[in-house]
Order: C-alpha cells, then structure tokens, then sequence
C-alpha cells in the first residue's frame, strides 16, 4: 500500500452499450497512484485504457455506465452527480488531451483560457492575481509573458501543449490524467514534454496517470506501470522491475514486439487482442499466449503479489498450494489462421 | 562529391537540385496589388539516389519536407526546379498523361489505413482499381488478380476479405489492404510514407515483416519516409536525414546510427524513448520545435537549437528574441517587466537580420540596455548566440549589435556519410580566428 493513496480505484468496471451488445471496456480495475507519484497505463489500442482514465474522472459518455469505487479522499466519485463532480475536477481532478489544438478555444487568447479557469473555479481571484499565477505557471512550462495575449494559432504544437498542461496545472489538481499527450508532437518535442511531466511530482506533488501505447514512454517517465489487456490490468508494479523483468506474459511479449534502437529481429504476438463483447473466457489473453496452459482458458487466474509489491495475474505465477489441483500441461491449439491477424 | 557514384544502371531514381516550392497566398490586400507573399520550400536543393532494391529511408519531423519530397518524385506535386528521372526518364514537366504511365511502375502507402481506403468501395473494389483505371484486368480476372495479392499480403484467405468493407477490417488488416494495391500492378518503387506510424506497436512489427518479405519475393525498391529513427533503423539501408528542407546527413544506416556526425541527428536518437528502464529523460535536448519553413534561419536551418553552433551558423536578430523570451520565462513578473521597459519593443527583432539597433525608450539610456545585455549574457556564458556576436556598440540614444556573417552549411562527404555541418567543414571554420566549440 502506498503510504496515502490521492485516488484509489477499486473494482471499477465501465461498460457500453451498443447495437453488437455490452462492450465491457474495463473490467475490474483496481489500482492506487500516490502524491507525487507517475503511473504509466499501458495497452494496445481498444484495451480500455483511455475509457479508464475517463472512467476515474466520471467523464463518461452516454451509454456508458460504471460500478465499482473511485475513491478520491473519504468519497467516492462513482455514482455522484454531474454537479458535485463538477466541483472535483478541476481543482482536485486534470485532465490532459491528446490534440492540444481542438482543445483550445481559437477565438480566444491565451490569458482569457486561464482567467475563464481559474474564475470558474476560484471565484473571487483578483485579475493581478490571475495574471501572477498564470504567469508563474506558464513560466514553468517555458512560455514566456510576452506571448500571454496570443491566440492558440499563433503558438506552435509543442507550446499548445505545454499550455494545456499550465491550464491544467493552474488550478493545482492533486491528480492529472495526460490521455497521450505527445502522441500528435515529434521526438524532440515529445521528449521535452515528457520532462515536464516528469518534473510534475517535484514542482507541483501532483500525482499523474500517463496513458500511452508508447512503451518507452513509460520507461523514461514513470515510477510504476500498469499493463492492461483486454479492459483488465494483467500487471502493474515498480517501472524498472515491470520493464526489466516482465512476470506477465503480455508484458513480455509487448515489450518484445516494440521496435528500438536495439531491435535486431522483428518479433511480434500471434493474433489480434480480442473483442471487449465476448471476451475469451478464463484468461483473455490466453489465446494468443505462448506459455499458455490447460487451466487458462477454464479459469480466470488470480491475482498474486510478487515482490516489490508487484500484482501480475496469471496462472504461472500462482503457486501449486494456493492455486489446488490445476492442470498445467502446455494448451494445445490449431494454428491461426492468417486472417485472425491484425 | 568524392562519394562513389554508384553505377548508372544501379539508380533507379536520381534527384538532382530538387526544390519544391509552395506559393503562399497572402492577405487580401497583398493579393489585391498583386505583391508575392513569399514561398515555403518545402524541399530546398536536394541531390540524393534511390537505388535499385534498396530500402531509403527519408527521416525527419513534421515539416522536414520528407512528404514533400516523396510525393514530388512521384509527380504528386510539381518541382519548382531541378530534376528527377526515373530509370532514366525525366519526370519534372511531365503532363499528368505520361505521369499515368510511369505510375504503373511506382506506387505508395499512405500512413493513414482508415483514410486510404474508400469506405464505401469493397476491398475489391479499391485494390482492384488500379488494374481498372490502367486497363489492366476487369471482370473476373480483376477478382483473380485481387485475391491474389491479398493472399500476398496476408489477407487469406482472400474470400474472407474480398468483399468486406474497409469499416470491416483492423487497422493492420487495412493496412494490408492499402499496400496490396500498391502492388498490384507489381511495381518497382514504393514509397511508403510512415506507413506504420498509425498502428499499434505490436502491429507495426507484422507490417514491417510484410514489407520486408514482398521486398525478397519481388524486388521492390522502397522508399520509407518516416519521423521514427527506430524502424528506419531496423528497416532501412540507407537514411537521409532531412530538416526544414534540407538533407542534413546521409549514408549507410549503420554508419549513421552507430556514429551519427550532425547535432541534429545526434539529437534525434537521444530523443527517441526507449523501452530501457535504466534510462531516464534526456535532459540536453535542443530547445524549441523546428521553424516556420517560410521564415527559415539564417545560415544553417538548425542553429537556433543547436548546442554546438559556433560563431558564423547564422546567427540573428531574431535568435536574440527567442533568448529574452526563454529568458522570461519563469522569471517573477516583476523583474522582467524591468527588463523588457529597459529594452522596448523587440518586434524589430524579428525582421531577420545580423545587424541591428536597440533604441532607448523613456527614461532608459543606452547604457542601461548595454548593461542589462551584459548581466543576460553573464547569466548564461554558455549560451550559443553570443558567439556570434561580433560587436556591441554604445552610441547616444541606441545599442547597435553586429553579429557574424553567416556561413550557410554545405553538404560535404565525411568517411562514410555524407554532412551539412559548418563543424565539419574547414572553410566555415577557417572563418573565424579561434571557433569556440564546446566538446572539441
């Protein structure tokens, strides 16, 4: 347990409706992120992890519905009305885009998108005050006071970035969630951002979940990880731990189709991640796993903590005493047929 | 240009010169008494090979004009100036009619899979299209063709994709799509413009495996344009690195990755974040994103971000706004209202130029803006643009700053690579008495 959790998610599941049947995009999460703490969420695109980050804010659309616990101080944040919520984000909850520009309004100036802010949530701030605190936090963010009354337009990706992370931070929220937030930069940029979030905990003590399908992302800017698969978290722990040695087999398998500068040979996992409709029974990623066994597709396995506080769920990993008579001869299967792949 | 030329038969396209302009429009009123609003240039002079069955990757970021260049050499943009033959036939100038024709010969891969495919086509319909439109196949035997280069390119079996929609497909799969109509008409180029950069990281591995194995079954040369220096890595035989126009390095991959010479390609790959939980966030990396191609710097292109430019790499006015701003910014707002009162309006800053005057405004002497000039630079000695300046001159009334003549870069050959850097090269710094370069 981390000494006090800032939000702590417990059980959630956030499911859809649609013409196909129930999406079940996440699936009984749990997961706890500390003051000053970065945990990275990890997953293939349609795992569930931006419907996650929503889920926790309770910004979720219509159609959706969610049960289980956000509990964010003493109160929860499921099944509370848009109003109260309304009070909570904002000051206590950010959230951080992935297209900076469709977020910004374009006919308004910079210093009218932070006095809009902060006037909405602290009513009462003087105009000089606005002014300071936006500026110091612009400032910290490498935007300088000469650009304050420029429009979105005239600021380049980067800069429109940094300035919804200030917009973000300008309230001071105890959680920021950054929804991919250098998916749309280039490299150099991207990496100049992720050293601001990375700087996040030391300036601000906010705590930061970072969702991105980029793994390398997560090694450079994290302290934990979470690894989800198909709307479930397969494994989460201590960012170096996780990346060094990987307890989950999705985790392996992830990090060895990811393309580096050390990629000698192209590797990459059989298959396609599954629908979220009818999720394969037991173990979901069992059908594309190479280690997988009898038990797999029979049973859900349970969650096991390893060392180094870390959780990873998977049969491998439950000892014989707690796991009772399974069978743990390999699984056979048919090969795959080309079109199952993506 | 010491650099072996490869033999005549062995190029399958070689670009000499190549610029490709955009016209900018204008305000109303430029346009109104028909003043030129200036141009882009997209591709600014650039001579480079693509060779017969090889993989060429063209890597840059956004507004490097790699995109620019791919769609030129196929006819999709006209050139401005310069030349571009295609095994031996000029294709500048060509009307769209002849283009028609080399086109059997040379196709591309869009980055985006959702945007190529027309979602109301089948994927019948689109990958057979292009036997359609050159007469090659219809009817029955265009199904043939179409199932067959779907199977080639995993799709099978082909029955189960041919009459889907693209609304029908994963991503890869539609990738898969897109580049089975690349290569229906069995071409000899592909340009594949980012064609992973849209997938998942688990999906990229099987394109790029595909890419690959069509590339030894069949012989296609490829072009791969890319802002990802890790699959150009793995990917490609050769890199041309490309910024605001310009090829900064080429040469064989391995000599650029295992010792890349330009700062920016040095850079690139310190930038790239790496799956390595021993490494944490570069911290040195060059400041700003890359420049408005129709303002570009002075001098060389990348000096406003480089760590190691040096006296002549074109320093300017406008680099000296940037210090202020980034000065600024993050200082208690009291202190650099104090400073900007001292120095005035900056927008004279940002008409380019390597001489220029700071005036007194009220209450404020000369001396002061000499002075608080000297308290910036005392603050940061290690700032790159006051090697540039030459002079600071303190007459009545104004503050004249004299900075060095630019030396604009040069493409020159170094052991196995080919660089546009001034450090490189001996009469840029034969310009200067005694260069101050950090780290040599």
């Amino acid at each position: 347990m981390i000494a006090a959790p800032v939000v702590s998610v417990r059980d959630l599941r956030v499911y859809y409706g649609t013409l196909s049947g129930t999406v079940r995009a996440v699936d009984s999460v749990s997961l706890e992120i500390g003051a000053g703490e970065v945990l990275g969420l990890v997953g293939e695109s349609g795992c569930g992890k931006s419907t996650l980050g929503r889920g926790i804010l309770g910004l979720l659309p219509e159609g959706a519905a969610s049960d289980g616990e956000v509990l964010f101080g003493d109160r929860n944040l499921v099944g509370m009305s848009d109003r109260e919520l309304r009070k909570f984000r904002g000051p206590d909850l950010g959230l951080i885009f992935q297209e900076p520009m469709t977020r910004l309004n374009p006919l308004m100036r910079i210093e009218q998108h932070f006095a809009e802010t902060l006037k909405q949530h602290e009513p009462g701030l003087k105009d000089k005050e606005i002014r300071r605190r936006s500026l110091e936090t612009l400032g910290k963010m490498g935007i300088p006071p000469t650009r304050f009354n420029q429009y979105p337009h005239e600021f380049s990706g980067g800069m429109r970035q940094r300035i919804m992370i200030a917009l973000a931070l300008v309230l001071r929220p105890k959680l920021l969630i950054a929804d991919e937030p250098t998916t749309s930069l280039d490299v150099i940029v991207e990496a100049q951002i992720l050293s601001i979030l990375a700087d996040l905990r030391r300036n601000f003590g906010t705590a930061l979940l970072l969702i991105t399908h980029n793994l390398g992302i997560v090694a450079e800017a994290c302290d934990r990880v979470a690894v989800m698969y198909a709307g479930q978290i397969v494994e989460e722990g201590n960012a170096r731990d996780v990346f060094g040695e990987p307890a989950h087999p999705y985790t392996r398998e992830l990090l060895r189709s990811t393309i580096s500068l050390d990629t000698t040979e192209l590797h990459s996992i059989p298959g396609a991640p599954p629908n979220l409709i009818e999720p394969p029974t037991g173990c979901r990623f069992h059908p594309r796993c190479p280690d997988a066994m009898q038990v797999c597709p029979a049973r859900f396995p349970p969650e096991e903590v390893l060392e180094g506080r870390r959780r990873v769920s998977c049969w491998l990993h439950t000892p014989d005493e707690r796991a009772g008579p399974i069978d743990r001869h390999p699984l056979e299967r048919e090969e795959l047929a080309l079109a199952e792949e993506a | 240009m010491e650099v072996a030329e490869p033999a005549a038969d062995d190029v399958l396209v070689a670009i000499r010169n190549l610029k490709t302009y955009y016209g900018l429009r204008g305000s109303f009123r430029q346009r109104l008494i028909g003043q030129e609003a200036g141009s882009v240039r997209a591709v600014d002079d650039v001579t480079l090979d693509i060779r017969r069955g090889e993989v060429l990757g063209l890597v840059g970021e956004s507004g490097s004009g790699k995109t620019t260049l791919g769609r030129t050499l196929l006819g999709l943009v006209p050139a401005t100036e310069g030349s571009v033959r295609f095994e031996g036939e000029e294709i500048t100038g060509m009307s769209e009619r002849e283009l028609r024709r080399l086109r059997r010969r040379m196709q591309i891969v869009f980055q985006d899979p959702h945007a190529s495919l027309n979602p109301a086509m089948t994927i019948e319909q689109s990958v057979g299209h292009p036997l359609e439109i050159h007469g090659v196949a219809k009817g029955v035997s265009r199904r043939r063709r179409v199932a067959e280069a779907l199977e080639t390119v995993g799709l099978a079996p082909a029955e189960q994709f041919i009459d889907k929609y693209p609304s029908d497909l994963s991503g890869g799969q539609k990738q898969r799509a897109v580049i089975a109509r690349a290569i229906i008409l069995n071409p000899v180029l592909l340009v594949a413009d980012e064609p992973v950069s849209m997938l998942d990281m688990s999906v990229r591995a099987k394109i790029l495996q595909l890419m690959l194995n069509l590339k030894h079954e069949f012989g296609f040369t490829y072009l791969y344009i890319t802002h990802d220096l890790a699959t150009a890595k793995f990917f490609c035989d050769r890199i041309a690195i490309l910024y605001l126009g310009r090829i900064v390095e080429m040469g064989p991959s391995k000599a650029i990755y295992e010792d890349p010479k330009h700062p920016y390609t040095k850079a690139l790959l310190r930038a790239i974040p790496e799956p390595d939980p021993r490494r944490s966030v570069p911290r040195d990396l060059p400041r700003g994103e890359v420049p408005d191609a129709a303002r570009p710097p002075l001098g060389c292109s990348f000096h406003p971000r480089c760590p190691v430019a040096f006296e002549v790499c074109g320093w300017e006015s406008r680099d000296l706004r940037d210090l202020l701003e980034a000065r600024w910014a993050g200082m208690p707002e009291e202190a650099y209202e104090a400073e900007q009162a001292v120095l005035g309006d900056l927008t004279r800053l940002d008409v380019s130029s390597t001489s220029f005057r700071l005036e007194t405004s009220a209450g404020r002497s000369s001396s002061d803006i000499a002075t608080l000039l000297e308290r910036i630079r005392e603050d940061d000695p290690e700032e790159p643009f006051w090697r540039g300046v030459r002079e600071i001159r303190v007459s009545d009334g104004q503050v004249e700053v004299e900075l060095n003549e630019p030396y604009a870069p040069r493409l020159l050959p170094m052991s196995a690579v080919q660089v546009e850097c001034n450090l490189y090269d001996e009469e840029a710094l034969a310009r200067v008495e005694a260069p101050t370069i950090p780290g040599r």
